[in-house]
């Protein structure tokens, strides 16, 4: 076992390599704080620990005193619908245009080339043309989410439904089918594995899209706090909101993965991942 | 009257003739088994009978009228692969045409119609020998499994004829030898008229009662694609399960060329499932 390719960790081995890198980023920051902190108690840029205790008690479990509500909570359900209904939105569209153009000849003509234009237009760059047609509300929000989602979500499943074999196709109709019947009892449940996974890619650009419309204009969400007291320098608040966003990221993720696993048992361990 | 009829086909890519001049009168009730080098068209042929491709000229006929053209349930289809759907267990497979035939728009059963539809499945599963394995998903199951669940699933609409496009090719010879008798014992219980594309001679030999043998007439080496291949032998087999005492000669050198092309094949692991043929 002398060549370094060989070795492998054991089991307690793996969970410490992992936690490693983690332990040495808190290190570094805490000492870092510790430095300045002791230089300049009032310094901002890199608060305790105790201030980031304070400002999380202060949003998540305190009543905001002029609402009367928890801004923390507030912030993440704005964000959260924001970002379901862009993603469902975008979902629905990228399913049915998915299967058409991947599925009819016709629909393929016609709608392939137009998607593969949209799909290089940089969302954010529509962003103006947004806020402009649908002002400033929720509308345009969802729209952002909906437009730079949707595009990658119909090519990435009419090449998977354009990429099932031919002989199924044939087969289903030496059996009968009809194109309604083929698409709902051939195409449609072998496409739902790769919606998810195609779901799951999605996400991080939708909470791009997210972040990047409620800095510019909202009321509330997520994003919207961040660049709220960014005037302030407040980091206290920053950090523990990305390390939250973070966290709902990771959570949505494993959600899905979860679900893909036990909807379709009929996938070979591989596919599944 | 005969049971397909072809006249004068041909099927041209451009300039590339593939097939040419092919005339055939199948009766019902035939086994009719294909074999020709690889490229030699007989799978194209087989497409053609599935109406998955247009001739370029002549015309096929099943039962006196031309052939719709598109495929169609008067002729079931065994592929090599991909023939069932991974995303339904085996009794959901076997079941499918029947919901697709009785449901338009929803293509599925629900309560007593569904469980009257698996109870007729059952005697068809348990002729392929798959009752036990009712309730596993395709990609479980060992490839010879797989190949039953699909003849059993093309058997269902009750086609004119079943069209097998090398089905046993992807399988190891033990697996082979249990699929010949099974596809035999079909073939005469249900009176079906079959029609098989194979690249094993000895194969073709063995099941059929008759064999066709694609092969180009006419070479021009400067313009290999100049001409198309068509049926060059059409043996009728009396004496079936065993072997002419001798084959032609060509077909004697052919038959060694395939056997020696198939015993590259890679092995197949034919998975957990073993213990239950």
């Amino acid at each position: 076992m002398g060549r370094l390719i060989n070795r492998r960790p054991g089991r307690g081995g793996q969970l410490l390599l992992g936690a490693l890198p983690f332990i040495l980023l808190a290190a570094a920051y805490l000492m870092a704080s510790d430095a300045r902190l002791a230089v300049n108690p009032n310094d901002k840029l890199l608060p305790s620990l105790q201030s980031f205790a304070d400002a999380i008690d202060r949003l998540a479990f305190q009543p905001d005193p002029r609402k009367g509500t928890y801004i923390l909570w507030d912030d993440t359900l704005a964000s959260l619908l924001r970002l379901g209904l862009g993603l469902t939105v975008a979902t629905g569209i990228g399913l049915v245009c998915g299967i058409a153009i991947g599925l009819l000849p016709l629909a393929r003509s016609a709608f392939a080339p137009v998607v593969a234009v949209l799909s290089v237009v940089p969302p954010l760059a529509v962003l103006p043309v947004l806020f402009i047609v649908f002002g400033l509300g929720e509308l345009a929000k969802v729209t952002l989410i909906v437009i730079g989602v949707t595009p990658f979500m119909v090519r990435d499943l009419s090449m998977s439904v354009a990429g099932l074999p031919r002989e199924q196709l044939v087969k289903a109709q030496t059996l009968g089918a009809s194109t309604w019947q083929i698409v709902t009892r051939v195409v449609l449940p072998q496409t739902l594995p790769r919606l998810i996974s195609a779901l799951r890619l999605s996400l991080g650009p939708a909470w791009l899209f997210l972040i990047s419309s409620e800095a510019i204009a909202a009321t509330e969400g997520l994003g919207y706090r961040i660049f709220l007291v960014r005037r302030y320098l407040a980091m206290d608040v920053i950090l523990p909101y990305v390390a939250w966003i973070t966290l709902l990221a990771f959570v949505l993720d494993w959600l899905l993965r979860r679900l893909s696993r036990r909807a379709f048992a009929w996938q070979s361990g591989e596919a599944a991942l | 009257m005969s049971l397909i009829s072809v006249r004068n086909l041909s099927l041209a890519y451009g300039d590339f003739m593939v097939l040419e001049r092919v005339n055939l009168e199948i009766e019902a009730q035939a086994f009719c088994s294909v074999v020709g080098a690889s490229g030699c068209g007989k799978s194209s042929f087989l497409r053609l009978l599935l109406s998955e491709e247009r001739p370029s000229g002549g015309e096929i006929r099943l039962d006196g009228a031309p052939l719709a053209d598109e495929p169609q349930a008067d002729r079931g289809v065994v592929f090599q692969r991909y023939s069932v759907f991974p995303h339904l267990t085996v009794m959901e497979n076997v079941i499918l045409p029947m919901e697709l035939a009785g449901s338009g728009f929803c293509g599925r059963f629900f309560g007593a119609r569904r469980r009257r539809a698996m109870a007729e499945a059952e005697h068809l599963l348990e002729r392929v020998g798959l009752t036990q394995a009712r309730n596993a998903y395709p990609q479980t199951l060992s490839g010879g499994m797989q190949q039953r669940l699909a003849i059993a699933q093309a058997l269902i609409p009750k086609p004119k004829v079943l069209l097998l496009d090398e089905p046993f090719g992807a399988l190891d010879p033990g697996t082979r030898q249990r699929m010949h008798e099974i596809i035999l014992s079909l073939w005469e219980e249900e009176k079906m008229t079959i029609f098989m594309v194979t690249h094993d001679l000895q194969e073709g030999f063995k099941l059929g009662t008759r064999l066709l043998v694609f092969d180009k007439l006419r070479w021009d080496p400067q313009a290999p694609e100049a001409y198309g291949a068509t049926i060059t032998y059409d043996l009728p087999i009396d004496r079936r399960r065993s072997l002419p005492p001798e084959l032609p000669e060509e077909l004697a050198a052919e038959a060694d060329r395939f056997n020696r092309k198939s015993n590259q094949k890679p092995y197949r692991n034919e998975g957990p499932f073993n213990a239950v043929q």
